[in-house]
């Protein structure tokens, strides 16, 4: 037969300071946990970008991303003529020459900037990336010193909204609009007129990469191969996907330091959890007595124990979920190694990451509940019973 | 109050159990508390080489993916109190293939100056004259040697990526870096990969590291050189070689904050489960300490006492927790690659530590002994644990 449950809720709330306390302290470990889970999912999805599946971006043979590669305008005509590449209803290749470069830019709370990424497309370009919506403005027009900012560009650095100007290369450039792409990385870019960019950066022989879609899945790994075979091009083409999954190596180092630091902590909170479940064992080593004299089992105790503490780190647990939520929406930003630029995200409390709290804080409850209530179990009736 | 101690001591010793649980506690928190300041100290307090503070960074005022012509030079080092000048062209390319652990830095420089610039990587001269010599020769870092297994005379293949060509480089010098100033890096002669560039990419390098002849000059030279080049097209920015470093960190987000909060949320943690034990622990000893205040001590030798016993257990915890940092990062080094450098443990960061376990025990034990102290004799020796 099993102990009421009732008796576990009033023991806790009988040792209130002792209970607050424990719990809080889990509270944090778990807070800790999810708060950093909370970036890298933010940060995580900030960096997968959509995509479609039938476009790729081709860059430099053993270039790990666009920003060091180069590709020239001979290469890209040469793409151009590829066979499967899917057209505009004008009858042009879908090709998106586009040059990428990194420039430094006073943000709101540090004057003394940050790199932010600057992409020169045309038209084209923008077209194959219906995803990305406006939300104020208009695109730039070609052959016009304009550029549309990101909407993380727009509210984390200084003169970057709406009708203000940005000064870079040659001079002062427009904002003629901002732009939304949902949460990704493009949210933390600039994009501008290729030809005006490249003018402005002497980069007229080179440009970057170039984005390609496909008519098919076939023709999409047939233009793949081909790129890779012609050595003369000496070109590597990645889809959107595997292009931005290898990107998110930058969150990477964050994600360890959360698990390192998250790991440890538990371990320091169980033993303290053990702790209070330890003193709350000898305190009522007369009520165990009592207990197994009206018939419960060793077991039913073990199991009551075992209750109790998980009772108090799910308490713990929840009280941490409390804490992060707060976190939820929450804009960062983090260099990112492979664009050497920041890339903005938002702190992103998803079910799964609530999920794991609580699974984390029942671990806890596990471990630091275990022992004592095998020693709880284990007592001798008689001498429970006698104890003060 | 000496003579208290053992008391104490002896008071932490009558539940085991508790203890040995509350000590391993805060050892592991401080053991985690440890880690993360040596990252804030690897940060933000690493002593810099003497020889840093005379140095000057200058990149394109664009951001550092942006060159510089190499003809500025000449026109810096005229600028006064300018000792030596040298480029450093960051190579980028592949080592191997794409993973992490294959990834350094290295730099096209020139193998002429660039031990003049930086004194600190010390390098045998025999070994020198070698690099110096051989238009493919590589320099590397004793880090980086130990790392990547590389020796004297070994061949090595870098895939360009930045630029387009591929290097096979022979390495003829290995030298060694100060304590705090990394050489997990690489150089080679800027002018190997100089010659296999299009004409309309030659005569471009990455940044300059000025070497100034006194630091009061650094502030002036920095102002001067940009001054220079305000109204070329390539406009520069020269900073100290100290806030060229930050500036990177900068670059990283806001470090300071997540780890601030990190430690915040660790310290706060031990202090919970540290002001629990002590808690529990007082109030099984009330009638003791009724007994004690009968004997005649007075509420402040009891109130000491119980400190006392707190502070020892956080120390305790707090030593431990130390060890096992130092320990970690002695056995483990150059795994933890910090920015500039490996991670280290220096005394200051062992101290802050141990001064934070002091404090818990101090803090955590104050309201339980206050309020076990200032119970009236009568009621503590009447009470029932």
């Amino acid at each position: 037969m099993a102990i009421p449950l009732s008796y576990n809720f009033r023991n806790l709330r009988v040792r209130k300071t002792t209970t607050a306390m424990t719990a809080l302290g889990i509270a944090l470990t778990v807070a800790v946990l999810l708060g950093i889970l909370a970036m890298v999912a933010g940060l995580k999805s900030a960096l997968q970008s959509s995509g479609n599946p039938l476009q790729m971006i081709v860059v430099r043979k053993n270039s790990a991303s666009e920003l060091v590669s180069q590709v020239g305008r001979e290469a890209i005509s040469a793409i151009r003529f590829k066979e499967g590449i899917q057209k505009f209803p004008d009858g042009e290749p879908m090709v998106s020459p586009e040059i990428v470069t990194v420039m430094n830019l006073p943000r709101k709370n540090n004057p003394e900037g940050a790199n932010v990424t600057i992409r020169g497309l045309s038209n084209g370009g923008v077209r194959m990336r219906p995803e990305i919506r406006m939300l104020s403005g208009r695109w730039f027009e070609s052959g016009q010193r304009e550029v549309a900012v990101g909407k993380s560009i727009a509210a984390r650095f200084v003169n970057a909204a709406m009708n203000d100007s940005l000064r870079f290369g040659r001079g002062d450039w427009k904002i003629v609009g901002v732009f939304d792409a949902g949460k990704t990385a493009f949210d933390s870019e600039i994009w501008g007129d290729l030809n005006q960019i490249a003018t402005d950066f002497n980069r007229n022989e080179v440009v970057s990469s170039a984005l390609v879609r496909a008519v098919d899945p076939i023709s999409l790994q047939a233009l793949k191969n081909s790129m890779a075979d012609d050595q003369r091009l000496y070109l590597e083409a990645k889809t959107e996907t595997e292009y931005y999954a290898a990107q998110t190596t930058t969150a990477r180092p964050v994600e360890f330091l959360g698990m390192f630091v998250a790991v440890i902590m538990a371990i320091g909170s169980s033993f303290a959890a053990m702790n209070t479940m330890y003193a709350a064992v000898a305190r009522r080593s007369r009520e165990i007595g009592t207990l197994r004299i009206l018939g419960f089992s060793r077991g039913s105790i073990l199991l009551s124990f075992v209750f109790e503490s998980l009772l108090l780190s799910l308490l713990g647990g929840l009280l941490g979920i409390l804490l992060v939520l707060p976190l939820n929406g929450l804009e960062s930003g983090i260099g990112n190694n492979l664009t050497f630029s920041e890339t903005g995200f938002d702190f992103r409390i998803t079910p799964a990451i609530i999920g794991i709290g609580l699974s984390f804080a029942t671990l806890m409850g596990i471990l630091g509940g275990l022992l004592p209530a095998r020693s709880a179990s284990k007592a001798d009736i008689l001498a429970a019973l006698r104890e003060l | 109050m000496r003579k208290y101690i053992p008391f104490a001591f002896k008071n932490s010793l009558r539940n085991k159990r508790r203890t040995i649980l509350t000590i391993a506690s805060i050892s592991v928190s401080l053991f985690l508390l440890g880690m993360l300041i040596a990252v804030y100290h690897a940060f933000y307090f690493r002593a810099a080489p003497p020889e840093q503070a005379l140095r000057l960074v200058m990149r394109n005022r664009v951001s550092l993916t942006f060159s510089i012509p190499e003809y500025y030079e000449p026109k810096i080092r005229q600028i006064s109190g300018v000792k030596e000048i040298v480029s450093r062209s960051w190579f980028g390319g592949l080592y191997i293939d794409n993973r992490p652990e294959h990834f350094f830095p290295r730099f096209g420089t020139d193998p002429e100056r660039i031990f003049k610039v930086y004194p600190e990587m010390k390098i045998d001269p025999e070994q020198l004259k070698a690099f110096q010599s051989e238009r493919t020769a590589a320099a590397i870092g004793k880090t980086l040697a130990e790392k990547q297994g590389l020796k004297l005379g070994q061949k090595i293949t870098l895939k360009g990526d930045i630029y387009p060509v591929d290097l096979e480089l022979t390495i003829r010098a290995i030298f060694g870096g100060t304590a705090d100033s990394s050489d997990n890096v690489m150089y080679f002669h800027r002018k190997y990969v100089e010659e296999s560039l299009p004409q309309a990419r030659k005569g471009q390098v990455g940044t300059f590291a000025i070497l100034a002849e006194s630091a009061e000059a650094v502030p002036r030279i920095a102002r001067e050189a940009d001054e220079m080049f305000r109204n070329s097209d390539r406009q520069t920015k020269t900073d100290s070689e100290r806030a060229f470093q930050l500036s990177f960190v900068a670059m990283l987000g806001n470090v300071k904050v997540f780890l601030l909060s990190i430690c915040g949320a660790v310290v706060f943690t031990i202090l919970l489960v540290s002001a629990n034990t002590m808690a529990m622990s007082v109030r099984e000893r009330i009638k003791e300490i009724g007994v004690l205040r009968t004997l005649g001590f007075t509420t402040d030798k009891v109130l000491a006492m119980i400190i006392a016993e707190a502070v020892i257990i956080a120390m305790l915890g707090g030593l431990l927790g130390c060890l096992m940092a130092f320990a970690l990062v002695q056995l483990m080094g150059s795994a933890f690659q910090v920015m500039f450098g490996t991670l280290r443990m220096p005394p200051v960061v062992l101290l802050i530590s141990l001064g934070v376990a002091f404090a818990i025990g101090l803090l955590s034990s104050v309201v339980p002994a206050y309020n076990a102290s200032r119970v009236p004799i009568t009621d503590a020796l009447r009470h029932v644990g």
